[in-house]
Order: structure tokens, then sequence, then C-alpha cells
């Protein structure tokens, strides 16, 4: 084996593992009890250094993993113990856990150190230094709950950091929860993003529930083992339900909508929370649910749909998209329609290749478009600062690609990584993108046909959309007075993003071709999975597609866009799609439309039906009618009844007889106490010729 | 019927009716009197069950030192009869009755645990030195060593309550 | 002799004992009952010790002389204070419990 020879038998750091929970825990307490005294630096770097340590726990826990590759369970203490349901809180070590944990402390360390820079300017242009700490606890907390989920060893403790994921998205979207479209736009979309990974969770709770009524247990080994005798439809309802968790959490059909408005986060928090690491989350539910899903084929087989079908609708509205962040995030959803639908036909090994290749290059494109929206509103300030309010002091967006251009001489480093990025996403040789994206598509072409073609699309439209993005923002001359005056950041933002762009250009040597070191580093975990063979003719011909979209996308938004700067500003189309495509156009800039569907089919009719229940039944039924003529009344008449007849009659009777009864009977008892010695003496002799005589005739 | 049941029914005669005596004499100097011949007969019971040495602190300690402590108060006091009037009219009767339920009840335990049951041997049969008062003392001074210090202390603790409690509160 | 000869004398002198507690007024007289019904549970105590052929009750019966002894003196001690208030030794004249 390729790894393992390395180290054939060396140390082991199992034990370490409750670490990677509790060092962000302890960050987090700190920059809680201590932050107040402590300056922005301080704080940074506490958090990163937290999620740093985080990381090199990850570390020795992946170089133990060499020497042992089996997985080893670290239990840690009781946590509930009812009856059948036995539930600890341990640790599971093996090397798909150890996967997600390098992902997630290794991009979190990393957006940790270009947070702190970048928060550093966010809040001052929000206006709310004070908010600077809380950010970091957050995403330490983030830390903290991602760690709890993927290094859970059952089912309820998975649960937990489910839970808590989902918790610190809701809190991080809506970080500036005053700001956004009429003052709430930011906290509305944080309670979509909740409300919606909600009906996920409902979901999987069930699946939970079923599991746990069908085999007795949480715990991964246990459910597995009885897996394969269990009913077909209990693993099919399983199965399926945990499906509706993953569609919640990872963004696909239907529940996808809440993703792209979780953009209001800021930018770090895109990168690590909305797409290298908790959107995975349902990903590597199902690679770690395996054993089920293989039971179930008709389910893998709705789960491939689902993930072929997201990836393309995603793509299509990121083509219509003007936000570079908004474009981002479809981009997000469709290739988390790639590893779903990579991981429904059991392709486990390329499904996680691309969830760690894509958490390299998709949070590599955020932080460089955080640094892009940085870099306008640099120059918009400068512009401010010298008195020249741009459109007559109309609010500028400094995240509309329209307002961009031409920022590739502007902004070099930055112009550089987001190349790569790009590259990497788009799937060109030899960069990341290019290996994982390229096994997905081989295994589709032989797994499921139909799926493939759906994918060879997406492929074809996600080089056209970020060669547009790219074309749009960093091409051409600036389009506004702030890009024009837009300057690069200083090395505190840039560093990350080159250590980003350096993984995103090389992550696929993590699984070459012959070597398939990665797919047999999962292989000790996820037991069904087996290496496929590089076929050079799907690859070419997904290059082939690849570029062809980049070129498309040259063709449209540089050749002709050029063209079309020389109309007069009125006349002139904001995209040369507008023209060609018309209404398609106007649909996939309007997302299809999904979000006003629901709000059709769902919402409305849910607030109607909630406006129905409260003004008719419960206000004019409930409580003018019901209320009045039943209750008020029959409580008055009920009253009187009490206090008349029964309260003056009865009860007062009662009490009164009671003591005349007492009064009685304690005069004739008042006899018995004597006050003699000798009459007690015979109450003693009373006493125990009554026990004597028990003891005879018991 | 043998010698041994002889003496135990003559004196067994004695001391339910020296019992009964001091229980209905008027005079309590009498009633201490028909108490030491109770104890007296007691204490022979004690020499045919085969403990002489508790015969003779039956006699020394009971019949000797305790009723004439009785008596001494008795005199002392100078209250031999008290008058007639009864406080409590119904006391004597159920009294009476709940004695007598007792001594059926008692009498239909032994008997029920077998009268014929746990045969005594006969007090002509005891070895001499059974039960001697240097066996009693070496059980005394080794497995009660604790209790019979405690007594002591018990015995010193009454004799100091005696003063303080006769003790002239004058002074 | 069958040993439950000496039970049932041990009952009846205790019988008798108790019956002297609760039916005479005279303290020292009940007092006096009480000894009589301590030496009617020696009687048993001594009868049941031979039965068993051991000393421990004969040991147990020493014991309660011992107690007895210092019963009375206390007790004693007692009825004469008693009698320096009440200038009476009626029981009856004790019934404070009754207030």
């Amino acid at each position: 084996m390729f790894l393992s020879e390395a180290a054939a038998s060396g140390p082991t750091f199992f034990y370490l593992v409750p670490l990677v929970v509790f060092i962000p825990l302890i960050g987090l307490l700190t920059n809680i009890i201590f932050g107040k005294w402590m300056g922005e630096k301080a704080i940074g770097w506490i958090a990163s250094l937290a999620t740093g340590l985080t990381f090199l726990v990850a570390v020795l826990l992946g170089v133990s993993l060499l020497n042992h590759p089996e997985q080893v369970i670290v239990p840690l203490v009781d946590w509930i113990s009812i009856g059948e349901l036995q539930v600890q809180w341990a640790f599971q070590v093996d090397t798909l856990s150890v996967t997600m944990m390098l992902v997630v402390a290794g991009v979190g360390t990393l957006i940790h150190i270009y947070s702190i820079r970048y928060m550093h300017e966010d809040v001052r242009f929000n206006g709310d230094p004070g908010r600077f700490k809380r950010f970091f606890v957050f995403m330490n907390l983030f830390i903290v709950t991602m760690m709890v989920l993927v290094s859970a060893n059952s089912y309820l403790m998975l649960f937990v950091g489910w839970e808590g994921v989902g918790l610190c998205s809701y809190l991080l979207i809506g970080f500036w929860f005053e700001k956004g479209k009429d003052g709430t736009g930011n906290a509305q979309a944080a309670k979509k993003a909740f409300v919606t990974n909600r009906i996920g969770d409902f979901g999987l709770m069930i699946a939970i529930f079923i599991m746990f009524w069908a085999f007795g247990s949480l715990n991964f080994d246990q459910v597995f083992a009885q897996s394969s005798q269990a009913a077909e439809t209990v693993i099919l309802a399983i199965t399926l339900l945990m499906l509706v968790g993953v569609a919640g959490k990872s963004a696909q059909i239907p529940l996808y909508v809440w993703l792209p408005d979780a953009m209001a986060g800021p930018t770090p928090v895109s990168a690590l929370i909305h797409a290298a690491t908790m959107v995975t989350a349902g990903v590597y539910l199902i690679t770690r649910s395996y054993p089920l899903y293989n039971s179930a084929q008709q389910v893998q087989y709705i789960v491939a749909m689902v993930g072929g079908i997201t990836a393309l609708l995603a793509a299509t509205i990121a083509v219509g998209q003007f936000d570079i962040k908004k474009i981002l995030a479809y981009s997000t959803i469709s290739q988390l329609g790639f590893m779903v639908a990579a991981v429904g036909i059991g392709a486990y090994a390329a499904g996680m290749f691309h969830l760690v290749t894509h958490a390299f290059f998709k949070a590599l494109l955020f932080l460089g478009a955080g640094s892009v929206i940085l870099g306008v509103e640099h120059g918009h300030h400068h512009l401010e600062h010298e008195g020249k309010g741009e459109n007559g002091g109309e609010h500028f967006d400094p995240q509309d690609i329209r307002n961009m251009g031409g920022l590739r001489t502007r902004m070099k480093t930055t112009f550089w990584v987001y190349l790569i990025g790009t590259l990497a996403l788009v799937g060109i040789f030899p960069f990341a993108g290019f290996w994982s994206k390229d096994e997905i598509l081989l295994e589709e072409q032989i797994l499921d046909p139909p799926v493939y073609w759906i994918l060879i699309i997406t492929v074809f439209l996600t080089a056209f959309y970020m060669g547009r993005q790219v074309l749009m923002v960093f091409f051409g001359k600036p389009r506004s007075e702030a890009t024009a005056h837009a300057k690069d950041n200083p090395p505190s933002i840039t560093v990350p993003l080159i250590v980003l762009a350096f993984f995103s250009a090389v992550a696929g040597i993590l699984n070459l071709p012959r070597l398939h070191s990665f797919t047999e580093w999962l292989e000790h975990t996820v037991k069904s999975i087996h290496p496929v063979e590089f076929n050079f003719l799907a690859a070419v011909v997904a290059s082939i597609i690849a570029i062809s979209g980049l070129f498309f996308a040259w063709l449209v938004y540089s050749w002709r866009y050029k063209k079309l700067q020389e109309l007069p500003p009125a006349q002139r189309p904001d995209d040369p799609l507008r023209q060609w495509l018309g209404p398609i156009f106007t649909g996939m800039e309007n997302k299809w439309w999904v979000d006003e569907l629901y709000w059709a089919v769902i919402l409305n009719p849910y607030i109607k039906l909630s406006r129905f229940l409260a003004e008719v039944i419960d206000w004019r039924f409930w409580h003018d009618w019901f209320h009045n003529s039943v209750i008020v009344r029959g409580y008055n008449s009920l009253a009187r009844f009490l206090s008349g007849p029964f309260d003056l009659g009865f009860i007062d009777g009662i009490a009164n007889g009671l003591a005349s009864v007492t009064v009685r009977f304690a005069g004739s008892l008042r006899k018995v106490q004597t006050g003699y010695v000798r009459n007690y003496a015979l109450m003693v002799l009373l006493g125990v010729v009554v026990i004597i005589g028990y003891l005879i005739l018991r | 019927m043998t010698s041994d049941f002889l003496l135990f029914l003559v004196l067994a005669v004695v001391a339910v009716a020296s019992a009964l005596s001091m229980l209905l004499s008027r005079n309590a100097v009498y009633s201490a009197l028909f108490l030491v011949i109770n104890f007296a007969t007691i204490a022979v019971f004690f020499l045919l069950l085969g403990s002489p040495f508790l015969a003779m602190v039956q006699v020394t300690v009971y019949a000797g030192a305790i009723m004439v402590l009785f008596l001494f108060i008795i005199m002392i006091l100078g209250t031999e009869q008290l008058r007639q009037d009864e406080t409590l009219p119904w006391q004597r009767p159920i009294a009476i009755f709940l004695g007598v339920v007792l001594l059926v009840e008692t009498g239909f335990i032994i008997y029920s645990l077998g009268f014929q049951q746990g045969i005594l041997p006969d007090f002509r049969s005891f070895a001499s030195g059974y039960a001697s008062p240097a066996d009693i003392g070496i059980l005394l001074f080794n497995e009660y060593l604790l209790p019979f210090e405690i007594t002591s202390v018990l015995l010193l603790v009454a004799i100091i309550g005696a003063i303080v409690l006769t003790k002239d509160q004058k002074s | 002799m069958p040993v439950s000869y000496y039970f049932a004398l041990s009952a009846i002198l205790f019988t008798i004992g108790a019956l002297g507690v609760l039916i005479r007024r005279n303290a020292i007289v009940i007092f006096m009952s009480i000894e009589l019904m301590l030496n009617a549970a020696n009687l048993s105590f001594v009868a049941f010790s031979q039965l068993h052929d051991t000393l421990r009750g004969q040991v147990l019966v020493f014991f309660v002389i011992t107690v007895a002894a210092a019963e009375v003196a206390v007790g004693l001690a007692l009825i004469v204070t008693i009698f320096k208030t009440k200038q009476s030794i009626n029981v009856d004249v004790l019934n404070e419990l009754k207030q």
C-alpha cells in the first residue's frame, strides 16, 4: 500500500482524539471569558491557534492510522443509559472520520487566519467593531460541533453535531442580523436556513427513531451489523428519510433554497461553513451509512438522480446571477450535487475525493471573492474620502460583478489564485478538480448513464459560468469608479489564499490513477469501494467539454461584450445572454422562480391556513363564541351554583357537622386521658396482651 | 411424683401465695415482708436449678439489701396505709381481666410449645462445683468484661443520683 | 421434671406483679411489684440456662440483679423527693400528665 509503506509500524495517537473537540472548545471559552481585555489580534490568533492545534491532532491521528488502519473507538463518557438505549460519547477514529477532520481543521485554520484581517475590515465597514470577538467564538463553536459530527460513533452523537453545525450556521448567517434588505434581510436568511434545515433534520430524526426501533441500537457498528438481516422496507424507510436530512444539510433538491440566501453571512463563513465543510456533512452521512445504502438499490438510484438534477439546476441558475457570492453559492450546490450523485451510485471514494478537493478550491474561490469585495469596498471608501460619491450617493453593491472588471491588473495575487481555483473547479488538467470530477464521471458512465449525461451538461455549464465570472470580474475595463480604485490586499489575506491555491492545484495527487492511494485509504472504512481504472477517452471528453465551456464564455463575455460596450448605456443590456436567450435568461436570473413557487405552493397556503386558524378558528370561534358563550356563561352559572346551594349548603354543612362530631367525640375520648400513671401502664398491658394475642392467632 | 417435683410444688404454692399476699396487703410493711418470703423461695428455686451463686446473691442483695431499703423508706415516710377512695373505679376490673387474659395467653404459648418437652435433670445429680462462683467469675471477667465494667459505672451513677435527689434543697 | 412448670410459675408471678403495678396506688408497693416481675423473669432465665446447660443465662440474671439494685436506689430516692413535695406517695396525686 502506497501510504502505509512509509511507516509500516510506529506510534499511535488515538487517545488524543477527544482533543479535536476540546481544543477549539478551550479556544472559544478563552475568547468568551477573556476576550473583553484582549485586542482583535489576540482574539483572532487564539481562535486560529485552537483550530491549528486541532489540525495538528488530526494529522497525528492520520499518522496513527497509517500504522494501524483499522477503526479505533475511544470512549469518553456514558451519555444516555435508559433501558435498551445505551449511548456513549465515544470517538470513532477511522480513515473516513480523520479525512473529514483533516479537511475541517485544515481549511478551517486557513480561513481563521484569513478572517482576522477580513473581519477587521468587515466590522468597521458594518459599523460595529464589538462583534469581532463574537465572530471568532462562533467560528470555534462551529469547529467543535463539526468535530462532534465527524467523530461520532453513533447516530445520536452525530445528530448532536448535526444540530450544532446547523445552529452555528444560523448564528453566522445572521451575524449582521440587523442588516440586509429592509433591515431584516439577513435575519430572514438565517431563519430560512434554519427552518429549511429543520425539515431535513426531521427526516433524519425519524430515520434515527426507526433505526432504534428496528435495531435497538444507534451505534454505527451495531446498526450496520444488523442491517443485512433487516426487512427491506425498514432499510428503505431509513435511507429515504436520511436522504431528506442530506437534502437539507447538503442543499439538494428540494431543500437547497437556503444556501444562496446563506451568503448573507460574512464571506469567511460562506467559505468554511457553506462551501467547504458543513454542507458536505450530508455526503459524509451517506458515506458513513454505506452498508444501509448498499442494501437499498432503489434509494441509491434516487440519491444519484437527486444529486444529478441538483447539479444541473444549480448550474443553470449560476449562469444568470450577478452577485459574485451567489454564483459561487449555486456552484457549491452544483458541486454538492456531483458528490451526492457519486455516493448515490456507491462511488464513495470518488465522492469523498471530490469533497476534499472541492473544500480546497471552493474555500479558495470564496475567500478570493471576499478579497475582491474588500478591494472594491476599499476603492469605494477611497472615493468617498475624496468627496466623489458614486452615482450621486446611490447604494453601491460591492458584490455585483456588473460593477467590476479589469481587476486583473489591480489585484494581481487575487487574480492568479482565483484563476487557479476556477481551473480546479472547471476541471482542467492537472488541477485537483480534474482528477476528482473525472473519477465521478467515470463511475457514473459505467453505473448510471442517465446521470452521467446530466453531469456532462453540468460540466459544460460550470465551465461557462466560471469563465463568465472570471472574465467579468478580472478582464475588460473597470465598469465603476470604485473598481478602478481597487487595490490588492495585505499578506494576511493573500497568504491563506496562496496556500489554498497550492492545494487546489496539487490535491489531485491524493488519488492519482494507478496509485489510488485515497481509495485504498478509505477502503479500510468503506469496505465496498474498489478502485476504478483511469479511462483516457472519458477524461479527454470531459476536458474538451470543459474547455469548450470556457471558450464559449470567452466568446460571449470578452468578444461580444466589448462590442456591447460601444453602445450607449441606455440600450446596452447588462448581459449579452439576455439578448440571445431572452426569457430563459430571465428564468436563470430569477432562480427559475423556485422560491416564488415555494411561496405559492407551500408558504402562502400555509400562511393562509395559519391565518384562517388564527382568525376564524381561534379568534372568532374559540375566543368570541366558545369563550364568551360556553366558558364564561357556563362558568358563571356553575359559580353561582357552587357558591349558593353547594358551598353554603353542602360544604358548610360538612364543615359544621364535622366540627360538632369532633366536639362530641373529643368529649367522650377525653375521659381516656386521665393523667394517671397507672392508667397508662394499663394501656401498656393492653398493648402487650393484644400483641401476644395477635402473635398466637396469626 | 418425684421428690424434686414435690419440693417444687410446695415452694411454688408458697411463692404464689406470698406474691398474692403482697398484692393484697393493705399495709406496705406486710407487703414488703411477703415479698421477702417470695424472694427467699425464688432463691431456693435457683438452688434447685443448679445455680448456688445466684441463690446467694438473691438472698443477700434482694432479700437482704433491697428489701431492707424498702422497709427503711416505708418507715421513714410513715405512710403505711393510704386512704380508701378510689380515683379510677374501672381500673381494677380491667386490670384483672387483662391479667387473666395474659395468663391464658402465656399458658397457651407454654402448652403449645410442648408441655412435656425439655426435661430438667434432678438437682441431686449436679456435680459438685457446677456453676460455682469461680465459673461465673471467669465468664464475667473474660467474655462479659465490658458489660461488667459498665455496671460498675451504672452503680456509681445510681449512688450519685440517689444522693443528689434526696439532698436537701435548702443548702 | 419438665421445665414448663418453671415457666408457668414465672408467668403467674409476672402477672401478679403486673396486677400489683396496675391496681395498687402506693408507689412503694408498685415498686415492689416491679421487683417481683423482674424476679419472675430471672426465674425463667435460670430455667433456660439450666435447660441449655450454659452459664450465660445466670450471668444475665446477675446483671439484672445489679441493675435492679441501682434502680431501687434511684427509684426510692425519687419516691422520697416526691413525698417531700406532695406529702404523699399515692401515685394518683401524680396526675400532672393531664394538665
